[in-house]
């Protein structure tokens, strides 16, 4: 109710100072040639009416909650000593008296009192920072309502607030970059007070000891059996999805009739749209029973959640990857040198083979790269298809697990977030950014560079 | 000279035979290359069909579910109630609210087993079922659809209403017969009272199949999985796509005609143009740390709310729509832009007035596709909490909730796999038909709005 007062507040403020911005140029039209049209007028108007109104809200919103401990804090009684359970519960009665919602049972006189008391406190501070900024808001409209005049560059003015909205926002993903390095390194700093990173990347044995007595790192913290887990299923993964998705590109490019192709090609990258979750579940319901029962018909025993499961599923998730990235660099081969090599008299194989794609070579290995990025950072069918089991073995029918699998399994743990099993988390994710990062940067540039190559 | 003329033509000849040789040989090369690639792209949409058609095979059949129509007798003796309390004038909100709660304690107190066991035993099975068997074979979730009858419509008590009462998982598992009827009685879930008084009921057709309305209208439940439904998961993935809308649309559409329109070509500008290429391949997991580290643990945020995992996926989507949206502007012929300035707009205005109305329909298609790559998202969710068990229709962003990607790893994770595989690619099916619906507005919407344009 309130909230919606306030907000109707600034819409009338808002409302009030463009309809005077607006009208006023009106009047000076007569003066003289207006520099700006009056609605850049009003606009200017607004803004200066608004943005103290605003800024003063938003610091109400960002200070009141410890201004409000402050109050409680002077209104509860001595005996009750701060830090106490006791004292936690009468704040929190004090807020449900103020708040009118009331305390089941009768309330202490004093409680009554200092509720009473609390909410005239909020209600004053709400009304200071209101009236405050309504006073602001009004000296802003008043003062700019004087200095309004013909020549005035207000449409400058607005476009420049504009502009640094525009700025503002493009700084976001800046300061997300920002924060994921951030995040990651001091995490990863306070994980390596209690692991040395030597144990932490050489070590080969990854057991971390779940105590519930202290917070000691109590296991073994060997990041090996997690990185040849990742990509050993990366290998696999690429196994599958290279071949198809490279000879389907070539042969949608190359061979099928272009209304054919219009058909296929949004078939194919409907397996990109798919939740990987999906992927998951498909990879440890169907496609791992099956593969155990092929095993089984041939002789090999293997296991139903393995690398091989996850990374020929995860294969099937990366193929419209590569295949549309092929597609657009296949085609990006100058038309001249295949139908040099054509009239030369090679067949369209030969053609593929050995003109076009070594020439698409750099940009294919872009693509390559890119998708390998890919399978290292995915986490949900290697979560539900790869069996969780962080052991140094090379064979890819067995149990094994990833950097994204520890991970998810130790943030949704019952451990305490500052304890080692969970702040290894991040020094795993630390580890998987700069992998990608890596894998990211080489990619873009063998791309960028190819590119400039043949335009 | 004949010799040689002949030796010339045998050369001839023999380099003739050899060229045919070679060229049946290249062409056979040919072919296969060619049957290989035919062979990849049918591969490649044998995988579509596979996971498809395995999906919907046995996805499908867990939107119907076996009933009991039975007759429900509100035995006053099993439920014994005061009067419900009427807010009286002058009493507190919390009074009300305690007396209320003391109400609405008896009415859960009551036995409500005793009136399903005695609508089962009067089904007319003509099978002896004890009360344990009768209690097994509806769904626990029953107990408080009756509470909730009674709680709603206190004169209830005393009549004999028509009720159509859901079986429980075991006992739709018996119907569907997903369970082997030879195994021996020690290894079924139900007793043979229990799964005979079901055969004989759906003989009678007293049990039958029904569509399960409550997959979508009712919450998780651990207690009634026959009953479990995806309502609190839809309403978590609305509001964080909702988040999703409100803030990486706006923000990416401003971030990238800034980077387009108005950015000078500099080192900062370069830095943030590489900076978001990276930012669109970093794996959603890290996306799920910051917001573990920054949001949860630094912020203090609600673990679990709609809200995190709405600005988790904003950060996510970012990249995506500003990348989009560049690549539309991009598309805008430079013609427009000099025509507005040229007659005199400002930069702001040409931008505003001409470039973004032109590239509103990809625009558009981008918001709606990266909306629906948010929505399947499912790693960075867990990270900040949201794989907690709630039963919950969230009122408010700030509520806990699930999603529906992560109620799909919920299920897929529940012990009672018999009944829950199959209910966990129903939630699947929601799932991708959301996803396709999106996809299907934005191709709808980008025809729609090119022809116009």
């Amino acid at each position: 109710m309130t909230s919606l007062l306030i907000a109707a507040l600034v819409l009338a403020l808002m409302a009030v100072a463009y309809q005077q911005g607006v009208s006023r140029s009106k009047a000076l039209a007569g003066a003289g040639r207006l520099h700006s049209r009056p609605q850049y007028h009003g606009a200017l108007l607004a803004l200066w009416a608004t943005l103290p109104l605003l800024f003063i809200l938003f610091l109400w919103l960002v200070t009141s909650g410890t201004l409000q401990d402050w109050y409680i804090a002077g209104q509860i009684p001595a005996e009750i000593a701060p830090g106490t359970s006791d004292y936690a519960g009468a704040a929190a009665r004090l807020r449900n008296i103020a708040s009118g919602f009331g305390v089941a049972g009768e309330a202490q006189a004093w409680e009554t009192t200092a509720g009473a008391n609390l909410a005239r406190f909020n209600t004053t501070l709400l009304m200071a920072a209101v009236g405050l900024g309504a006073i602001l808001g009004v000296a802003g409209l008043v003062l700019m309502r004087g200095r309004l005049s013909a020549r005035m560059r207000a449409r400058n003015h607005v476009e420049a607030a504009i502009k640094a909205l525009l700025i503002f926002c493009s700084v976001v993903a800046i300061l997300t970059t920002l924060g994921i390095v951030v995040s990651l390194v001091t995490e990863t700093i306070r994980f390596f007070t209690f692991v040395s990173p030597v144990d932490f990347f050489f070590g080969t044995v990854w057991n971390p000891g779940y105590s519930t007595t202290s917070n000691e790192a109590s296991g073994s913290y060997g990041m090996l059996p997690l990185l040849l887990g990742t990509v050993m299923i990366s290998i696999i993964a690429m196994a599958v999805a290279l071949p198809v998705g490279l000879m389907s590109a070539i042969w949608l490019t190359q061979y099928a009739n272009p209304r054919l192709r219009n058909v296929i090609k949004p078939v194919i990258e409907v397996l990109a749209g798919i939740p990987t979750i999906v992927y998951g579940f498909f990879a440890l319901v169907t496609v791992g029973p099956a593969l155990s029962g092929l095993g089984d018909l041939v002789g090999l025993r293997v296991n139903a959640t393995s690398a091989l499961t996850a990374g020929i599923v995860m294969g099937i998730m990366i193929i419209p990857f590569i295949s549309s990235l092929s597609d657009d660099i296949i085609r990006q081969v100058p038309r001249a040198m295949r139908d040099g090599s054509l009239g030369l008299g090679a067949t369209k194989s030969e053609t593929i083979r050995m003109v076009i794609v070594p020439a698409a070579l750099p940009g294919i290995v872009g693509a390559i790269l890119l998708a390998v990025s890919r399978a290292i950072g995915e986490t949900m069918i290697v979560v539900l298809a790869a069996g969780n089991a962080p052991i140094l073995r090379f064979n890819p029918a067995e149990p094994t697990s990833t950097f994204t699998v520890t991970i998810v399994t130790a943030l949704t743990g019952d451990a305490d977030f500052a304890s080692p099993q969970s702040l290894v988390a991040f020094a795993l994710g630390l580890t998987l950014f700069v992998i990608t990062l890596m894998l990211n940067i080489g990619a873009l540039a063998i791309v960028r560079k190819y590119r400039e190559q043949y335009e | 000279m004949t010799e040689i003329l002949e030796t010339e033509a045998a050369a001839n000849d023999r380099r003739r035979a050899q060229v045919r040789k070679s060229l049946a040989r290249r062409n056979g090369a040919e072919t296969r290359f060619k049957m290989l690639g035919l062979a990849s792209v049918l591969a490649a949409m044998a995988f579509v069909a596979v996971l498809f058609g395995n999906i919907l095979m046995k996805g499908v059949p867990a939107f119907w579910q076996y009933n009991l129509d039975a007759e429900v007798y509100f035995d006053p003796a099993v439920i014994n109630l005061p009067e419900r309390p009427v807010r009286q004038a002058g009493q507190s909100e919390a009074d009300f609210r305690a007396e209320m709660l003391g109400w609405q304690r008896r009415l859960a107190l009551v036995n409500w087993n005793r009136l399903i066991v005695a609508a089962v035993e009067n089904a007319g099975s003509g099978v002896e079922v004890d009360d344990r068997a009768a209690v097994s074979i509806i769904d626990s979730g029953a107990r408080f659809v009756l509470r909730d009858m009674v709680a709603a419509d206190p004169a209830l008590i005393g009549q004999t209403v028509p009720v159509r009462l859901l079986l429980s998982a075991d006992g739709d598992n018996w119907a569907k017969g997903k369970l082997s009827r030879d195994l021996p009685d020690n290894r079924q879930q139900l007793t043979r009272p229990a799964r005979d008084a079901i055969d004989a009921l759906i003989a009678s057709g007293a049990v039958h199949p029904a569509f399960a309305w409550h997959i979508f209208t009712n919450v998780d439940s651990r207690a009634s999985p026959a009953s479990a439904g995806l309502a609190g998961a839809f309403m978590g993935s609305f509001y964080m796509m909702l988040v999703v809308i409100l803030l990486a649309v706006p923000v990416g559409v401003a971030s990238a005609l800034y980077l387009e329109e108005f950015a000078p070509k500099n080192r900062v500008t370069d830095l943030i143009e590489v900076n978001i290429n990276n930012l669109a391949a970093v794996p959603s997991i890290v996306f799920g740390l910051l917001g573990a580290a920054v949001f949860i643990n630094i912020f203090h945020l609600p673990l679990s709310a709609p809200l995190v995992g709405g600005l988790v996926l904003t950060l996510m989507t970012l990249p995506t729509i500003i990348i989009a949206t560049r690549s539309a502007l991009r598309a805008v012929p430079p013609s427009l832009r000099q025509a507005a300035l040229g007659i005199g707009a400002s930069k702001m205005q040409m931008v505003f007035h001409h470039v973004l109305p032109v590239t509103f329909p990809g625009i558009l298609t981008a918001s709606i596709i990266g909306v629906a790559q948010a929505l399947g998202e499912t790693a960075p969710l867990l990270l900040i909490g949201m794989n907690a068990f709630v039963a919950n229709i969230p009122a408010t962003p700030l509520d806990q909730s699930a999603a529906l990607p992560v109620q799909v790893y919920l299920w897929q994770g529940n012990e009672n796999r018999n009944f829950f595989e199959e209910r966990t690619f129903a939630a699947i099916i929601v799932l991708l038909g959301l996803m396709i619906l999106l996809n299907a507005l934005a191709i709808w919407l980008r025809t729609r709005l090119e022809r116009k344009a």
